[in-house]
């Protein structure tokens, strides 16, 4: 997956289909070493342009219900702090994910807010 | 490029030399150290303007007997995060009281104009694009300073002991 | 405490306005992201893991009561209720916005704080012990000459772009409570043979990935010099400090380089030149002046102690247990030094809620408490609390879950924010600290172990101090999983030590058990009246290798 910082707000995003977004769920899955090459290249014009900072492709593997990232700090980078879970990503999810372990569901991913709500 | 001096852009009085170049039959040139250092009598013999420029990681020290024949030095900035220079231009002003031009070239900031021009530097080499409002700009950010420093300005410390 | 003048004023709300510019700018695209991470890490802000940080100076640890409103408002409207004090005693907010920042910064001009040079290349926030200008044995108030610093340091034009960032902290008693050997300049008051109060300079200390213990450089720095000594410190490293290699470009490799002579020498030739030049002398009459500002409340003449103190130690062990470990003897008769412990079991070590901090300074109103302070180790401190007032007091900070009487104690960790907030982390640090609190949450069990400091780091950078920690903890990642090894032996008091590393790391669900089975060495082995530390220094590694691999012994056969 190729993933970056929103410079306005810090906020996590993944590429998905020419631009960028919030959902880890949602995110493209590079199968080849090529696509992952052209994508991150591609996402370049989004640096150029002052949207994100950061761009870096990072491993995912297959698990049983789904695809989750290989190393500890994606997992967190997908979610929030694992010792807050009542802030970032997961406390914006409809079911907070009981295990250190975000999901990306085969199924189509709950709609996410563009701006959370920081009161949450 | 662009070169600003006492708040103006100005007309560049010296024309790089690169190594190797022969140098014109007049006018004023920069020059590396090295050539400087190896072809320092007939530079000096010449009676042109000279500026010599040094590259961050060498010390002014070195041209510290030569500093009545030179004209202007040239500290460069190989990224605006070393920080050499800003020693530098002091220790040429303060300790070898230094009284010609010295240059800022390579990579530096806007943000970096107002400590340059603390430290002694009085002539920056600036991108194409570089508005002149700018200038005055960064030098009016700041009202007061806490150090003393070459350019003698009133630190916070001498005001409030009415000096 | 110190109070901004007009001129001090100006430039806190002209910095606002700078940032706030180049903010614009970095929008604009006028700023690309290598250049503006230098001048947005010079103002604090950082980009995380999961939004930008924002490190606010907390400048000697030293806060108003209106300061810490202050911080509880940013806290509840820019970072999600909550705050983070750190092991530098500064204030670190999440989740704020880039274009929030600058107006952050106006709130915190509004009540004299900031965030200049809170990272970057450059002098840090100044920090000093947290009893100071309270405690008994101290030979002056160390916090005038760390504000002379501060100022000193701003902006300074010279020293804005050094190799590496540079931190400076000062103590003034026999005890060493601000880690003065782990910094890159440490000052320690001190008189000489004549009388005369002055510093001894020591220069080179450090963590992270090198760490040293500094080397003295300056024996004796009269007052009207140390400005001027400073200076000379910072211009050879400035010219001589490494810059082709990162880990490499702190003070501490220069001078352990150089060795403390040269190093000394080369200071000496520069001190010269800047007292020949005579700019920077301090005179006394400016130094009297900012230490007017920290003239000690007015301390009743109180009886030893007070039957309010007494009875409530009778009648409520946890207040006794309270008073064992969180408060320490006050200079003036009747006063106590009072910890707040940041570290309740099932909270994040250093963090508060805008509720808690909203409720210290409530606490700080009703008893008119002028300031208070933050310690090295993730606390706070009310440095004039009366004797009759101590039970009230804790009361209250119970109220606000912020009674745990574990100050000094194994469960009072030391802890960075690690892998869950920060992009340069190996490893979660917070959560092993959490699990470890829980493990040794009994309270009698805590006090019959006695001072122990674990300080835990979640990479080599060393925020959490691990190398100076009895118990030292550091993560790191072994192929995206977390692993964390064991130092023991370090100590960043006045008996100042590295830590040594006991061998690979354990696992996650290991470590827990490792530090249990260090600490039941320890107490199987130690001498009547002995601390972990020093049965460590007497035993050696040995024994509590032994003991902490065991299970993993057992499991190879």
């Amino acid at each position: 997956m190729l993933t970056a910082n929103r410079l306005l707000d810090g906020e996590v995003v993944y590429w998905q289909g020419g631009d960028w977004q919030p959902d880890f769920a949602a995110a493209e899955i590079f199968d080849e070493a090529e696509a992952a090459k052209a994508a991150l290249d591609a996402a370049q014009a989004f640096v150029r342009d002052n949207k994100v900072v950061g761009t870096y492709l990072f491993e995912v593997r297959k698990e049983a219900n789904g695809v989750a990232p290989v190393k500890e700090r994606e997992i967190i980078r997908s979610l929030g702090p694992s010792v807050r879970r009542d802030m970032g990503k997961q406390a914006l999810m409809p079911v907070p994910p009981a295990a250190a372990k975000p999901v990306h569901e085969t199924s189509p991913p709950p709609p996410y807010p563009e701006e959370p709500d920081v009161s949450i | 490029m662009p070169l600003i001096k006492n708040g103006a852009f100005v007309e560049d009085r010296f024309v790089f030399i690169p190594e190797g170049q022969a140098f014109p039959d007049d006018g004023g040139v920069m020059v590396s150290l090295a050539r400087f250092q190896s072809e320092r009598d007939s530079i000096i013999a010449h009676h042109r303007p000279v500026c010599v420029r040094l590259a961050a990681n060498e010390n002014p020290d070195v041209l510290k007997d030569d500093l009545p024949n030179i004209d202007a030095i040239a500290l460069e900035f190989p990224i605006f995060r070393d920080g050499r220079a800003f020693s530098w231009a002091r220790m040429l002003r303060e300790r070898f009281a230094y009284q010609g031009e010295i240059r800022a070239v390579g990579h530096f900031l806007y943000d970096q104009l107002a400590f340059l021009m603390r430290v002694g530097f009085d002539a920056f080499e600036v991108r194409q694009d570089f508005r002149i409002a700018e200038f005055s700009r960064a030098m009016a950010e700041m009202t007061y300073v806490y150090q003393p420093s070459v350019d003698r300005r009133k630190t916070v410390m001498q005001i409030r002991r009415g000096e | 405490m110190y109070r901004y003048d007009e001129f001090d004023a100006k430039m806190v709300r002209e910095r606002a306005q700078q940032f706030r510019y180049q903010v614009e700018r970095r929008i604009k695209g006028e700023l690309t992201e290598d250049e503006f991470k230098p001048l947005r890490l010079k103002n604090g802000l950082y980009l995380q893991l999961h939004s930008y940080m924002l490190r606010v100076a907390v400048p000697y640890g030293t806060l108003s009561a209106r300061q810490m409103r202050q911080l509880a408002r940013i806290a509840r409207d820019y970072s999600r209720g909550y705050g983070h004090f750190t092991t530098r005693t500064n204030m670190q907010y999440h989740w704020p916005k880039l274009s929030e920042v600058p107006d952050i910064l106006e709130l915190l001009a509004d009540v004299e704080m900031h965030c200049i040079q809170t990272s970057g290349n450059c002098v840090r926030n100044v920090t000093a012990d947290h009893f100071a200008g309270a405690v008994a044995g101290e030979l002056e108030d160390p916090r005038p000459i760390c504000e002379i610093i501060r100022q000193w340091s701003s902006f300074h034009p010279e020293f804005n772009y050094l190799p590496r960032k540079f931190k400076i902290a000062v103590s003034a008693t026999k005890e060493d409570r601000a880690a003065v050997k782990y910094h890159d300049i440490g000052m320690e008051v001190i008189t000489n043979e004549a009388g005369e109060t002055g510093y001894r300079v020591f220069v080179g200390g450090g963590m992270g990935r090198t760490p040293y213990v500094a080397l003295e450089i300056g024996k004796f720095v009269g007052k009207e010099d140390i400005l001027a000594y400073l200076e000379a410190i910072l211009r050879v490293y400035n010219e001589y400090g490494r810059r082709d290699n990162i880990h490499k470009a702190r003070v501490k490799i220069l001078a352990h380089q150089l060795g403390a002579d040269e190093f000394r020498r080369q200071v000496e030739v520069e001190f010269a030149e800047i007292k020949r030049h005579g700019t920077l002398h301090l005179p006394p009459e400016e130094l009297k002046r900012i230490e007017a500002y920290f003239a000690p409340p007015a301390f009743e003449d109180l009886p030893e102690t007070a039957p309010e103190f007494e009875a409530a130690v009778k009648a409520d062990a946890g207040f006794a247990a309270w008073t064992r470990s969180n408060l320490t003897p006050h200079k003036a008769k009747g006063y106590a030094i009072a910890t707040i412990s940041l570290k309740t079991i099932g909270q994040t070590p250093g963090d508060a809620s805008a509720e808690q901090m909203d409720g210290l300074a409530q606490i700080m109103e009703d008893f008119g408490f002028a300031e208070i302070r933050v310690s090295h180790e993730q606390n706070l401190v009310f440095p004039h609390v009366r004797k009759k007032d101590l039970p009230a007091v804790y009361a209250r900070l119970q109220a606000l879950d912020l009674g745990a009487a574990n100050a000094g104690l194994i469960t009072d960790i030391i802890c960075c924010p690690g892998l869950d907030y920060c992009d340069l982390a190996n490893a979660r640090s917070i959560p092993v600290a959490m699990k470890l609190q829980e493990r040794f949450a009994d309270l009698e069990r805590q006090h019959e172990l006695g001072e122990i400091k674990i300080k835990m780091s979640g990479c080599i950078n060393a925020c959490g101090h691990h190398h100076a920690g009895h118990i030292g903890i550091l993560g790191v990642d072994k192929k995206g999983v977390e692993f964390y090894q064991i130092q023991l032996g370090g100590s960043g008091a006045e008996d100042a030590s590295v830590g040594e590393i006991m061998g690979p790391g354990f696992g996650k669900d290991e470590i827990v058990d490792a530090v249990e089975r260090v600490v039941e060495t320890y107490v199987a082995l130690r001498a009547p009246g002995e601390r972990l530390l020093e049965t460590y220094r007497r035993v050696g590694m040995t024994p509590f290798k032994n003991a902490a691999y065991q299970e993993q012994m057992y499991a190879a056969y």
